[in-house]
């Protein structure tokens, strides 16, 4: 997030688009819910009528897939209606006047046939957003989770450029993190064109840096992402992998080809708390300590450095630092001698200019938002203020982009999916808490009722859902919150593994999978 | 924003400053003076109901509740005299009339269910001066595995529909009746599940006397072991709420939002709040297991251990590019920056990513 949670209850003007703030982030919704109560607008744009969506001041219910249309027609309205901030675009950004014209096409008339959205119903969400005091975007895996994710962020960020609704109290683009430390394992380099503390891998004096810090010289280019590197264990490059802490099987789109592929792998370590799909295919599986049990750092969505506590010894398990530096250093491999968590944070620290000001024993109340690049520094909350990380600004000529699959003769129905309140994830934990079962037992197919009805379905039986990498059964719900045509599921119950479906495409940059949107067939089963 | 500290009042003889718009309780509070309080939670709307918060004002004629009541340039407040504890008193007296004061209250039953008790204890309040009178009834028929509805225990303070309505935002409970007769309840009267009700759990943790329970928590109650906090933070989702982990023995009992979180000012959600003990699951694993003979079976950890550097070494060996990893977003941030160590100082690569799955 570039605002602090803190200014949630801020705005006059809040904007959620593609988050499910109440069921993924409740607490996070509890402000919202107060800004709102003190006289706050707020606007939803979701496919789904969502509890977000009957709270919502203008609702705009937009076809899955259409977020780029929709923001680029708001962005049209706010240019056209005199709304732009030029004191702010002249001082902070660039591109404008390419932006300007590539906005002349996106009239409401034409975003409202792409997206659905009444044509009025666009004009007003953008004139409230542009002409507003301090206006606030919220967004989470909805925009993210799509063929055209990048776009998406890139749009969000052009209409918060456009009306300057950034780097001020109550205003912002920002993302909600859906897991608990998604923040902090970027932070801490574990993606393949950073080091930690987002120093590009392409830079010749981070690679020297690393070089030494780490006793071997690192490569100048790239490495890839986790969807590569599934072809590239098929393609025999890949033959030994180190999987923590995550059910790559059961979470990832295309579950048959990750099948694969970690089975084509000569070496397969795993770890984690519990056996599931992706230690059946391990080689040696090691038992993770849980939360609760041992002492760490969680970074939260508003970059937020916090202690987490081992109130409880492992029944025999270990914790993740210690396991992987016994393999490394089993393999003769220097740099691993750590003695504990603290020492593995603070050579974290050491080693990332968004970390330089603190260490494990200063962040022991949770006080500090990084960057916070030296010692005496207080955090930095509120992103943005005086500049960009870039300098300007940019503005970035984005297009409708359809989704991977559209609906068809064959597969008419737009499945979603995503989470509920009562469940996280793939439901390891939560399915494993004893009392969550009396609130949901069982995954449900949200379908409208008038749906229900055209396709013969019965509210409370079965239905078949068939793309065409697979098909899943599962129990109907009818249910207004879907719009007719499109149906809902989550992906936390093993028995509906609807992921069997999804993985019709990928971000072409960020190569994160099409989840949001899939066609589908739905019949009765 | 904060107004300045610019006014001057006098509390206990003592000249104090305070900011305006501030009540006497805050003024108070802020300078160590103890005043107890019932209907309290300073996350809420002041509500003045319980009225055990009275002080008395130089040139008012009554005692004023302090938590309402806003300071004033120039105010002689006095928070404690013998005229005061006698009147708080005789207020816990009639409290006492609806909760015995020798009832046990498990400390497990929420974060703020010792308020009461603790009360009684403090004011020497051993016994009802008023006899039978009772507003509230349970609801053991609420079948729901979280929250007890213990409302016997109830003495009207409001204060779980006040959190319910000004922090959660969720308005599922409301009072019906007055007086006596005072009951908290639902809408039409039902169970919480067919309610708006959401399982955040704050309606219970705000409660000052039990009545609103920990249910889960509850099933330790026999446990002679003490109960242990410790201070951490919650393993859903991002958003990073602080918790106090309760244990007993080696075994977590329960959860309770820190009211001073920094991302969550004592609000939880039904996962943090209420879905812990996946930790002791007999699912857990407990043992390294190796795969032998096509089928994965327990080792010990220095043969797991062996195994599994003998294989990246391995792949090492033939190429820099053949070993890659992936961190979670669950972990804490030393896992991951361990992952990403792994794969860098082994080989120079950058093969390593996250289940970034937001
Ligand atoms: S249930 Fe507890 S919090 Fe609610 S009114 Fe009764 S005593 Fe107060
Ligand atoms: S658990 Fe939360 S939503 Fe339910 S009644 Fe209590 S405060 Fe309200
Ligand atoms: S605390 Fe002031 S009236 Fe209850």
């Amino acid at each position: 997030m570039s605002n602090p949670l803190a200014d949630m209850e801020l705005p006059e003007v809040i904007f959620c688009i593609g988050t499910n703030m109440t069921e993924c982030h409740p607490v996070a919704a509890t402000r919202l819910k107060k800004a709102i109560a003190r006289g706050a607008k707020l606007i939803v744009a979701d496919p789904r009528r969502i509890r977000l969506a009957e709270m919502a001041d203008l609702y705009l219910p937009l076809q899955v897939g259409t977020d780029t249309a929709l923001l680029s027609g708001m962005a049209h309205v706010i240019a056209r209606d005199g709304l732009v901030d030029w004191d702010f675009i002249e001082r902070r950004t660039e591109n404008i006047e390419a932006y300007l014209e590539h906005l002349e096409q996106f009239t409401p008339k034409k975003v409202a046939a792409i997206t659905g959205v009444p044509a009025d119903d666009i004009v007003e969400a953008a004139r409230w957003y542009g002409s507003a005091g301090a206006a606030a975007i919220f967004y989470t895996l909805g925009i993210t989770e799509h063929i055209c994710g990048v776009q998406n962020v890139q749009s969000l960020s052009n209409l918060a450029l456009l009306a300057g609704q950034v780097g001020r109290p109550g205003t912002g683009i920002n993302p909600m993190r859906g897991q608990n430390n998604v923040q902090g394992t970027g932070d801490s380099g574990a993606l393949p064109n950073n080091y930690c503390g987002f120093q590009s891998v392409l830079e010749e004096g981070h690679r020297r840096k690393f070089s030494e810090a780490y006793g071997i010289e690192m490569d100048a280019e790239k490495g890839v992402t986790k969807v590569t590197a599934l072809h590239k264990i098929l393609d025999g490059e890949i033959k030994a992998m180190l999987i923590v802490g995550e059910n790559t099987v059961a979470s990832d789109a295309d579950r048959e080809h990750c099948e694969k592929a970690l089975n084509a792998l000569d070496h397969l370590v795993v770890l984690d708390l519990f056996m599931n799909e992706t230690t059946a295919l391990a080689d040696v599986v090691f038992p993770a300590s849980s939360w609760g049990e041992t002492d760490g750092v969680f970074v939260n969505t508003e970059r937020r450095l916090q202690r987490v506590r081992q109130a409880v010894a492992p029944k025999g398990a270990k914790p993740d630092w210690w396991i992987i530096s016994q393999i490394a250093q089993r393999m003769g491999t220097a740099g691993f001698e750590y003695e504990s968590a603290k020492d593995v944070f603070n050579e974290l620290c050491s080693l990332s200019p968004i970390y330089a000001g603190i260490d494990w024993d200063m962040i022991e109340t949770g006080q500090y938002h990084w960057p916070v690049p030296f010692k005496g520094h207080p955090g930095t909350p509120r992103l943005h203020e005086e500049r960009f990380p870039s300098g300007r600004g940019k503005f970035v000529l984005t297009d409708y982009v359809a989704p991977g699959e559209v609906v068809s003769k064959k597969f008419p129905v737009w499945l979603t999916t995503g989470r509920r309140l009562m469940h996280y994830h793939t439901a390891t934990m939560t399915g494993r808490s004893s009392g969550i079962e009396y609130l949901q037992k069982e995954e449900e197919l949200e379908v409208n009722p008038a749906d229900v009805e055209a396709w013969g379905l019965t509210d409370g039986g079965k239905a078949r859902v068939e793309s065409p990498r697979g098909h899943v059964d599962v129990r109907v719900k009818a249910t207004h919150r879907s719009p007719t045509g499109t149906v809902f599921c989550s992906f936390s119950f093993s028995e509906v593994p609807i992921n069997d479906l999804t993985g019709s495409g990928y971000d072409p940059v960020t190569e994160t999978a099409e989840f949001k949107v899939c066609p589908v067939r739905v019949t009765p089963a | 924003m904060n107004k300045p500290l610019d006014q001057r009042m006098t509390i206990d003889g003592q000249e104090v400053i305070f900011a305006e718009g501030e009540t006497i309780y805050a003024v108070a509070q802020r300078n160590a003076r103890s005043i107890p309080t019932l209907c309290y939670d300073d996350r809420l709307e002041a509500f003045g109901a319980c009225r055990l918060c009275v002080v008395e004002v130089e040139g008012y004629r009554n005692p004023v509740a302090s938590c309402t009541t806003p300071a004033s340039a120039g105010m002689v407040v006095t928070t404690k005299n013998a005229t005061l504890d006698k009147h708080r008193k005789t207020l816990l007296e009639l409290v006492a009339s609806e909760n015995p004061p020798d009832a046990d209250v498990s400390p497990l039953r929420g974060k703020a269910s010792q308020e009461m008790t603790e009360l009684f204890t403090e004011y020497g309040v051993t016994g009802a001066r008023f006899e039978g009178k009772k507003s509230g009834t349970s609801r053991p028929d609420d079948d729901n595995p979280f929250i007890l509805r213990d409302y016997d225990r109830c003495i009207s303070c409001y204060r779980c529909v006040r959190v319910c309505a000004e922090q959660e935002g969720d308005f599922a409970i409301s009072v019906m009746n007055r007086g006596f007769s005072t009951q908290i309840t639902t809408e039409f009267s039902g169970l919480l599940k067919d309610s708006d009700c959401t399982f955040c759990g704050q309606c219970v943790q705000t409660c000052p006397t039990g009545a609103l329970a920990d249910k889960k928590a509850l099933r330790f109650a026999e446990d002679p072991a003490p109960v242990k906090k410790t201070r951490s933070v919650c393993g859903y989702c991002g958003v990073g709420c602080s918790v106090d982990i309760m244990t007993k023995g080696g075994r977590i009992v329960g959860i309770q939002p820190a009211f001073d979180g920094p991302a969550n000012e004592g609000a939880l959600c039904v996962k943090g709040q209420f879905a812990f003990d996946f930790v002791h699951h007999t699912d857990r694993l407990t043992t390294p297991h190796v795969r032998k003979e096509g089928k994965l079976v327990p080792a010990s950890w220095e043969e797991a251990l062996d195994v599994a550097a003998e294989g990246f070494l391995k792949a090492k060996n033939h190429d820099r590019y053949a070993t890659y990893a992936i961190a979670s977003g669950r972990a804490p941030s030393e896992s991951s920056y361990l992952t990403q160590k792994f794969i860098r100082a082994n080989n120079g690569t950058h093969y390593v990513d996250n289940c970034s799955r937001g």
